[in-house]
């Protein structure tokens, strides 16, 4: 039993989600190796390698995973399958992007955003917003998942000496091109890697507003999350939405700010340990699963919050 | 050019989802069924499409249950031409709604599918990208913005890390994000008109597809419930909490 986990990067640094996945590979019972797929990763392919617990890295390194286009990478990833009883990606855009391609090219049912392990076929996954969660046994003899990072804790960074291997590119398809990318730039800790996240919703009721959040988040050490509601409504950008269809996370404190407690909003942090409501409406249900609720006008609790940490 | 727009009956968005007794999956008996919401923004781009000259023709495909009719007539109150279920009362997963999508791709020859990113009740994000692979063509999942640019496409993505734009080449595939648009609301009018529209009923043995499931589903569960929490009164007292209760500041 051997599983390859592709590795979530961007050329330059090896992102945490690949430890998570890591130790997800490792509860299917066998040795893992690791794809790096990009254009000048070698340093990327060097913090793989030192993973606990990986044996063997593979570097492709090649013009054509410069931007990791799902058209290009699948390809390769169906080329190497051959060796492999399991192909495991973290569930980021990504590995949701690119995962699929590659299952349905080795004709299998991909897992998707699998949060236990059970055994080397046996998978719990959530469904219905989290509503449920579902044990599914596959029955293909190769198993393709995406895997949930607040499922699985972090590898160690460091300790492991893998033999990195370096690998052809394979074929491209040329039907697809990067264009370019419009990054957040932030100093404040990843979203799904932060031990606090502050959040913003709807009750913001302006962009300008936001900035109390982000001044709360700095204190804090914290990330900053939002709702679906204030996304839209272009208070935030994107990269900032919680929820069944946005980032999964689960930090040890989670301050929910105007945000009324959707289920598709609990579905992407419910699993906090510590989740802080501060909402003017005593019957908002994000009070529900709030272990602390403070009924209150954010704009004068979120400042007074800041000043009494 | 035509344009095939893939939508699933699940579970209405507001509707929580309650588990079965027996574990063996989740309560849809008198349950509220709508279209999938992604799937709503991806008729509305179809159509935008349409209105802007893009599009000549936009075909509505659902794979399910007698009753995913409504869907495809709510496809085509929006302003669908026509529409074709694939009639089955079993459950299809993503592979194998992919490989009947490409048989009706290769029935209809499109140049533009359109999906959303997400079915609601399995949350699984497959179908777009695997029904790309099957065909070859390129994707662009995630679509917060599509244009058509020159004999191709280019779709920002909404990724981890904020934006991204790719050019494909057409044919290709799309999967919707929530930005893309915001879907319009059928009219009267429209309902009424959409009642004469065509809708085909055919069956996945017409396409010669093997829809047979790859996933047992062993049982189905209710997540762990939390704890209840607690109201603070003031500031004073959540910082206290926080500091000497929870630990976690
Ligand atoms: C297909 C689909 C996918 C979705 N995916 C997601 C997702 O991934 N993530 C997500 O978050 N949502 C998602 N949603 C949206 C979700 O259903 C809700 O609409 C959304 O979460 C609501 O955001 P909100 O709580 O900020 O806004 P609202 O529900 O409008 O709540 C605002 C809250 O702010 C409070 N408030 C207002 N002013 C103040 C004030 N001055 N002081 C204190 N409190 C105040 C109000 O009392 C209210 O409770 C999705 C919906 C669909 C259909
Ligand atoms: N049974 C179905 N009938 C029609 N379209 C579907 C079906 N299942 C999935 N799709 C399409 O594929 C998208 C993604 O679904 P999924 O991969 O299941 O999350 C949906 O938003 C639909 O556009």
């Amino acid at each position: 039993m051997t599983a390859l986990v592709l590795a979530e990067h961007d050329n330059a640094e090896l992102k945490p989600a690949t430890l998570n996945a890591v130790t997800a590979a490792s509860q299917l019972g066998g040795d893992v190796h690791v794809l790096v797929a990009g254009s000048g990763a070698q340093a990327v392919a060097d913090a793989a390698a030192r993973i606990a617990g990986v044996s063997v890295v593979l570097l492709a390194d090649d013009a054509s995973y410069g931007n990791r286009l799902a058209e290009n990478i699948a390809p390769l990833i169906v080329s190497l399958a051959g060796d492999y009883d399991a192909i495991v990606a973290p569930t980021t855009t990504s590995g949701k992007n690119i995962l699929p391609r590659v299952a349905a090219q080795l004709d299998v049912a991909q897992i998707s955003d699998v949060m236990k392990v059970e055994s080397a076929d046996t998978f719990v996954r959530p469904i219905y917003a989290g509503n449920a969660l579902a044990t599914v046994q596959s029955t293909d003899s190769k198993k393709v998942m995406t895997v949930r990072g607040t499922g699985f804790p972090a590898a160690a960074a460091t300790g492991g000496s893998a033999e990195i291997r370096t690998i052809a590119a394979a074929a491209n398809p040329g039907n697809s091109r990067f264009v370019g990318a419009e990054l957040a730039k932030s100093d404040r800790p990843e979203l799904t890697a932060a031990k606090i996240i502050v959040s913003g919703g709807r009750g913001m009721g302006s962009s300008g507003a936001f900035s109390i959040i982000e001044s709360l988040a700095d204190k804090l050490g914290a990330a900053v999350g939002a709702s679906r509601a204030a996304v839209d409504a272009g208070f935030i950008s994107n990269d900032h939405q919680v929820g069944q269809t946005g980032k999964i996370v689960a930090p040890q404190l989670y301050i929910a700010v105007g945000i009324s407690g959707a289920i598709q909003h609990l579905a992407g942090m419910k699993d906090s340990k510590v989740i802080v409501a501060i909402n003017k409406d005593e019957e908002a249900p994000i009070f529900q699963i709030a272990d602390y609720g403070l009924v209150a006008d954010l704009f004068q609790a979120v400042p007074e919050l800041e000043k009494a940490l | 050019m035509k344009i095939l727009v893939p939508v699933k009956r699940v579970i209405d968005y507001n509707v929580k989802a309650r588990v079965k007794a027996d574990k063996t999956g989740v309560d849809l008996a008198n349950v509220k069924m709508s279209m999938n919401p992604f799937d709503e923004i991806a008729v509305e781009e179809a159509i935008r499409k349409k209105e802007a000259g893009q599009a000549e023709e936009i075909i509505a495909v659902s794979i399910g249950p007698a009753q995913a009719q409504e869907t495809l007539r709510t496809a085509l109150a929006m302003g669908a031409d026509r529409a074709i279920l694939i009639q089955t009362d079993d459950i299809v997963e993503p592979l194998a709604v992919a490989k009947l999508l490409k048989a009706v791709v290769d029935a209809e020859q499109p140049k533009l599918v359109i999906l959303g990113k997400q079915a609601i009740d399995d949350d699984s994000n497959q179908t777009g990208q695997m029904l790309a692979a099957l065909l070859g063509w390129p994707q662009g999942t995630f679509a917060s913005i599509v244009k058509v640019v020159g004999d191709g496409i280019e779709v920002t993505r909404e990724v981890d890390g904020g934006l991204e734009t790719v050019a494909l080449t057409l044919p290709a595939i799309v999967t919707t994000d929530l930005r893309l648009n915001e879907p319009r609301y059928a009219s009267l009018p429209n309902i009424m008109k959409a009642k004469k529209k065509q809708l085909d009923v055919k069956t996945a043995a017409d396409y010669g597809v093997d829809i047979s499931p790859r996933l047992k589903t062993l049982k189905v569960e209710e997540p762990a419930k939390r704890a209840g929490g607690i109201k603070v009164k003031t500031i004073e007292e959540l910082v206290d909490k926080l500091k000497n209760e929870a630990g976690v500041i």
